[in-house]
């Protein structure tokens, strides 16, 4: 990368590139800017259902771009409580907004705690120097 | 492009044209199927015979093909099918046999038996089943057999991983997931060789194999594949090769006398015989006398006395298509083997490596080389540069490359090259179409820099321009009505 990628400060991050938004008990998740870039443009997504147990680190869902297709890992723990349904007619709701309308999943955080072991935007936004 | 040039054989033509006279019907009409059946309104093209000729020929030269020009797709040996192939394969002895009389075309098996011979000699793993009808079946095929002889060791409760290196052909890692294995990824060392620490690792009793593509996908040989191949029978477990990138050792060095213990080749690469389009291929598998009981059904055996029969090996991983495999696909390949000869077939060998490697050395300083020395049979560049620098991507050069006549290379494989460009020329091309090409590879990485807008709108000089290929898989049309813009 040649420049400093702007990254919402308020969000963690995985070297996977997920990004995590806290809200209260729940936790909404999504792919990072870099990620869809990445990705090019996104065609498809194989989502969890509604109920369906997300596990740290563990596969979450999948993403097909017009290049690849690409796992994406569950940042935290917890119950699907919600799935960005419009997804599924606009799958470049993720290119043209990774940290707000493209967002994936809501998940009702079990361990709050597993936030702490994340990424912060300038811990993530080193990896990316890096790559 | 014109607006004539996009119309459908529907918008063609007039009613009442026909572009042959079909005879009257003379014989005792049957009656007609229930009537409810039958529709009343079926709109056909209605075209006269030139009108139809000039249709199909119109479509026919928007076609790209190796017989138009230099189709240097990456990992798909994409060389010239000598039409000598064709005229073999098309012999009335062959063409009329029949799959369910396989006893009485002794010719076309004995041809598939020598071949079967042919092949075990190019790979030193003397059992060969000419079953799988692609390479992915070949790998399905092997992997299968793997699977069966594990089970018979009774090992196979405890063997639930298949290694794959980061380097492999991506059916790899599907075919063992198909297979019930869990697949464990192997980085790439800075060398494009396996990380030998992690490999070292991840071996123990947990592997029923390990899957090497040699050369891998960087065009590079696995370095000490041999000490690989012990330290993998030392735990127990398999070494399975993909032998797609065959073309750049052929007749140079053999997989059995590597260690590996079952591999699957390309016929429809390495051996010149048709793959656009999507096929048919074929994909034999390979294998160590160890293995041969469990090789796909059938295989060409020797009748006691003289002649030739289909046999089922004692036990067989099974059937995996219907009859015995694509045999117009195995013809050709024979032929090929026969016209070339082993000297002519390392000569050919020979000079997909050197191809490779004067495109590289003529294009390496206008592109990154991720992985840098001399490669085998291709070579992946990294547009990266491009990118960073110019907002150009692998995707826009592969474009451009359409309007120099060139057809693109691979792109964005393998995964572990950013922007990838993998370029495979093949013997096929000569002295001068290599330097054609590198020199259209060169003047596009100047127009990056220079015009960077004459990649973005490229191909300019196709019948169609730049396709949205987005917006097509998010929303594709996948039915024609009359009307639609084509």
């Amino acid at each position: 990368m040649t420049a400093p990628p702007e990254l919402p400060p308020d969000l963690r991050y995985t070297s996977e590139h997920e990004w995590v938004r806290r809200e209260g008990e729940l936790a909404v998740v999504g792919i990072t800017d870099f990620a869809q870039s990445e990705l090019g443009d996104v065609v498809y997504f194989e989502l969890p259902a509604v109920g369906a147990r997300a596990v740290a680190g563990m596969r979450l869902g999948e993403i097909e771009s017009v290049k690849t297709v690409s796992d994406v890992f569950a940042p935290v723990s917890g119950e699907v409580v919600a799935v960005n349904e419009a997804l599924r007619d606009r799958p470049e709701l993720v290119n043209s907004d990774p940290y707000g309308d493209g967002w994936m999943v809501r998940v009702q955080l079990a361990d709050a705690a597993e936030l702490d072991a994340l990424l912060d935007a300038a811990a993530y936004a080193a990896l990316l120097l890096g790559t | 492009m014109s607006a004539g040039g996009a119309r459908l054989a529907f918008d063609r033509g007039a009613a009442g044209r026909r572009a042959a006279d079909v005879p009257r019907f003379a014989g005792t009409p049957a009656p007609l199927p229930d009537a409810r059946l039958l529709r009343d309104e079926l709109r056909l093209p209605e075209l006269s015979q030139p009108e139809l000729v000039r249709y199909y020929t119109e479509l026919s030269q928007r076609n790209y093909g190796v017989d138009s020009g230099t189709y240097p797709l990456g990992s798909c040996t994409m060389k010239y099918n000598p039409k000598l192939n064709e005229l073999i394969a098309g012999l009335a002895g062959f063409t009329d046999a029949h799959p369910q009389a396989p006893e009485e075309a002794q010719g076309t098996l004995r041809v598939l038996h020598e071949l079967q011979a042919a092949l075990g000699e190019l790979t030193g793993l003397p059992a060969v089943s000419l079953a799988p009808a692609a390479g992915a079946q070949g790998e399905l095929a092997g992997v299968l057999m793997i699977k069966r002889a594990l089970e018979e060791r009774g090992e196979l409760a405890q063997r639930r991983r298949v290694l794959v290196p980061d380097s492999a052909h991506g059916t790899n890692p599907a075919t063992a997931a198909m297979c019930g294995f869990t697949v464990t990824q192997l980085p790439t060392g800075a060398d494009g060789s396996l990380d030998r620490v992690v490999l070292a690792r991840n071996l123990d009793g947990s592997v029923a194999a390990l899957m090497v593509t040699a050369p891998n996908t960087l065009g590079l040989w696995e370095r000490g594949i041999e000490e690989v191949a012990a330290q993998a029978h030392a735990a127990g477990a398999y070494l399975y090769g993909d032998g797609a990138n065959l073309n750049a050792i052929l007749g140079r060095m053999r997989f059995g006398d590597l260690g590996f213990d079952v591999v699957h080749l390309n016929l429809h690469k390495s051996f010149s015989t048709p793959h656009g389009g999507g096929g048919p291929g074929a994909g034999p598998v390979c294998a160590t006398p160890e293995l041969a009981p469990y090789l796909p059904a059938p295989i060409v055996g020797a009748r006691a006395g003289d002649g030739f029969e289909l046999v089922r090996p004692e036990r067989s991983i099974g059937r995996l298509q219907q009859f015995h495999g694509n045999a117009g696909v195995l013809l050709r390949a024979y032929a090929y083997m026969r016209a070339l000869g082993l000297d002519g077939l390392r000569a050919a060998s020979g000079l997909a490596v050197l191809n490779a490697n004067y495109l590289r050395a003529l294009v390496r300083e206008h592109y990154d080389l991720p992985y840098g020395g001399p490669v085998l049979h291709e070579v992946v560049f990294s547009g990266s540069r491009q990118r960073r620098a110019h907002g150009v991507r692998t995707y826009d050069i592969a474009k451009r490359l359409i309007d120099y006549g060139f057809h693109p290379p691979t792109v964005y494989f393998p995964l572990i090259v950013e922007e990838a460009l993998m370029i495979e020329p093949t013997e096929t091309e000569t002295r001068e179409s290599v330097e054609a090409l590198a020199a259209a590879l060169v003047a596009i990485a100047r127009e990056a820099a220079e015009e960077p807008e004459l990649l973005h709108d490229a191909p300019r000089s196709a019948p169609i321009g730049r396709l949205d290929e987005a917006e097509a898989a998010r929303r594709p049309v996948l039915r024609w009505s009359p009307g639609l813009d084509p």
